[in-house]
């Protein structure tokens, strides 16, 4: 535990980051991708167009993860995110909501997404509720309201509001907005994560919630506020689909809780809460992203995608164990 | 191609349905009887209209999966709509739902209300095999729409789309059009919906049969979810793998909008695409021209409705009128039509919105 204060975490000295087998173990899978993208298709992989095809797949879920990381790392789960976009995208792209034009579809997304992500903390931190069922409620539910309010229908982002699909159309210096969109809140994160005294909180809730309560921090509002930003991710992340994919839909998003969870764990975040990093979450996140484009670059099925994907989990999670034996 | 009577057929039956006049439809599409379908074609209105006669009330039960998807929404309005157009049918639909065992309760209160026909669009077509085939015994017709029953006794009449077909369909349209640009060695890029589904496999294998006719075959094939979403991020990437591509087939329309999405996101327009199953949204996008989508091949919802049409007729024990047989076929396979720029005004109206 002595692992959870935060100042050990920040201010590590150099060797001893380096120690820390997640991060140069991420970068070597990456390297390692990149090298096996480079060997089987050098005329496709190391394009441009499909370095930037890979950044604009991973904004996404990308922003998500973001949210995820803090939400772990303060000890809890959230596994609505996937649902909890999939109804923000659905809110924002109701004719009634379209009518009002592309900045309130934006703010309804967004207002959509932190109100979710407020009732599951609510939930959890004054109601109680273990963090998985509360968000495992929110998953069904909000899946449910998303289908009711979209009657099944994939709803189109209307012509008047093609400024939102333009997030995703325009590039500036070849980079589609959508991906500034990433950068900037895996930037913002990072600051609140490391260098602010919400974050510092974050890991001390996370890390052992007592002996933060006993540290005079409001463990119940702190952990409240936590799923309201995960939920405010998720609505940022239904914009992005959006543009992506000029609809709002209760289908969007599905199953991104797993991918999002299994980033933020290849990236060296504990479950069990109090220590974790945006930057390694980030980077679990693009080995994903970058084996799906290798696997599609060479015309392998999805059946193959998962294995790896699955052993890939297994195998960063062993290794950090084992990190984290040799490193105490 | 050889078949013209029937696309005329259906032709005629999507412009008769909002008439009332209604049979012709679903007859025309049989393979088994088109000769007489074709024969008769000129009759059909006359002979229509004396099977649409109120006749003895019949209770009509109905069970299908849940939405999630534009073509199942589709499914249950158009059975719906059918069924609104009898003065003579009392329509029961139950529930929808996902969960094979709820539906299977589903199925069995409906027995128990001993309702005279059943209309069943099973979530698999062998998990409720059981329960199809106690509605058969307890004396109950059961009318199979699209996902077949394994076992020929759970269901008196079969009637669904042709998958097979559909990829033979988009096959002939991409392997004509490339012929006659006089591509040699083109590049075709095949999107499917859920890889392990039969009905993917069929589509697939209808489409590699039709293209090796033209000498062509599939470059590169990759599965997506039907979804949008997973249409955007399966197409992003194959664009990315192939440079030059000649032809797209995208088994589904619903996950088209993502593809398209995507090729607007790269700025591709140097193939042309061929859709899916025909939903309203791709038919417009046809419509305009503007875009890459040059054609859809249809797989169409207004199958529940003439499921309820033929729901009716067993239980009023009439036959079809354009058939000779006096009782209704066992099984009746709808053909999948190619809809282009030239015939797309006639197919808007049988378009499903996604």
């Amino acid at each position: 535990m002595t692992e959870a204060t935060p100042t050990n975490v920040a201010r590590r000295p150099f060797l001893g980051r380096i120690g820390e087998v997640p991060h140069v173990g991420l970068v070597a899978a990456l390297v390692l991708l990149a090298i096996v993208g480079l060997a089987t298709r050098p005329e496709n992989f190391a394009t441009s167009s499909n370095l930037v095809s890979i950044l604009a797949l991973a904004s996404t879920i990308g922003v998500i993860t973001v949210g995820m990381t803090f939400v772990i790392i303060g000890g809890g789960i959230d596994l609505s995110v996937g649902a909890v976009m999939a109804l923000s995208s659905v809110w924002a792209t109701t004719l009634a909501t379209q009518s009002y034009g592309p900045a309130v579809m934006i703010l309804c997304a967004v207002l959509v997404g932190t109100g979710a992500g407020l009732v599951n903390g609510f939930l959890i931190a004054y109601g109680r509720m273990v963090p998985f069922i509360a968000t495992l409620a929110m998953l069904v539910a909000a899946r449910g309201l998303a289908q009711r309010m979209s009657g099944q229908r994939t709803q189109l982002v209307q012509q008047a509001n093609t400024a939102i699909v333009e997030l995703s159309t325009t590039r500036v210096l070849g980079l589609p907005l959508l991906v500034y969109v990433f950068a900037l809140v895996v930037a913002l994160g990072w600051i609140l994560l490391n260098r602010t005294t919400f974050g510092r909180r974050t890991y001390a809730v996370g890390g052992n919630p007592e002996a933060a309560r006993l540290a005079g921090i409001d463990v119940r509002r702190h952990t409240m506020l936590l799923y309201g930003l995960s939920g405010l991710c998720c609505g940022i992340a239904a914009v992005l689909i959006m543009a992506r994919t000029t609809t709002g839909s209760s289908t969007h998003g599905d199953l991104y809780e797993l991918d999002a969870i299994a980033a933020v764990i290849i990236g060296g975040t504990l479950l069990s809460g109090g220590r974790g990093t945006i930057i390694g979450s980030i980077l679990g996140l693009l080995i994903f992203t970058v084996i799906t484009n290798l696997f599609i670059l060479n015309g392998l099925n999805t059946s193959d995608q998962l294995i790896a994907k699955g052993l890939i989990i297994v195998v960063a999670v062993l290794m950090q164990r084992r990190g984290a034996l040799t490193g105490t | 191609m050889t078949q013209t009577p029937g696309r005329r057929g259906f032709l005629l039956g999507g412009a008769v349905l909002g008439a009332g006049a209604l049979v012709s439809a679903c007859t025309s599409n049989e393979p088994a009887a088109q000769p007489s379908a074709a024969a008769a074609a000129a009759t059909t209105e006359a002979a229509a209209g004396g099977n649409d006669q109120p006749g003895t009330q019949v209770t009509i039960g109905f069970s299908a999966p849940a939405a999630d998807h534009g073509w199942i929404a589709a499914i249950a309005k158009n059975a719906e709509a059918a069924a609104k157009q009898y003065s003579d049918v009392v329509f029961k639909p139950v529930e929808p739902t996902n969960d094979i065992n709820q539906q299977i309760s589903a199925v069995e209160s409906l027995i128990q209300a001993k309702v005279d026909v059943l209309v069943l669009l099973p979530n698999d077509g062998q998990q409720l095999n059981q329960v199809a085939r106690q509605a058969m015994d307890a004396g109950i017709p059961v009318v199979n729409l699209d996902r077949v029953f394994p076992d020929k006794l759970s269901y008196r009449t079969w009637i669904g789309g042709d998958n097979y077909g559909m990829g033979v369909a988009a096959g002939h349209y991409i392997g004509k059009t490339l012929k006659e640009k006089g591509v040699s060695n083109p590049v075709i890029v095949e999107i499917q919906g859920i890889a392990t589904l039969p009905l993917t496999q069929d589509r697939s294998k209808g489409f590699a049969d039709a293209l090796k006719s033209y000498g062509f075959s599939v470059t590169a094939k990759q599965d997506a979810q039907f979804t949008v979403e997973s249409g955007t991020e399966v197409a992003a990437n194959l664009l990315q793998a192939h440079k030059k591509i000649d032809a797209i087939w995208n088994h589904d329309d619903d996950q088209g909008i993502g593809v398209l999405a995507a090729i607007k996101e790269a700025g591709r327009s140097e193939f042309i695409m061929v859709g899916g199953a025909g939903s309203a949204n791709a038919m417009r996008e046809i419509q305009s021209g503007s875009g890459v989508l040059a054609a859809t091949v249809t797989y169409s919802p207004t199958m529940a409705s003439s499921a309820i049409k033929l729901a009716r007729l067993i239980a009023q024990g009439k036959g079809m009128s354009d058939l000779t047989e006096n009782q209704v076929p066992q099984s009746i396979t709808l053909a999948s039509e190619t809809v282009t720029k030239d015939n797309v005004a006639t197919y808007l109206p049988l378009g499903f919105e996604s």
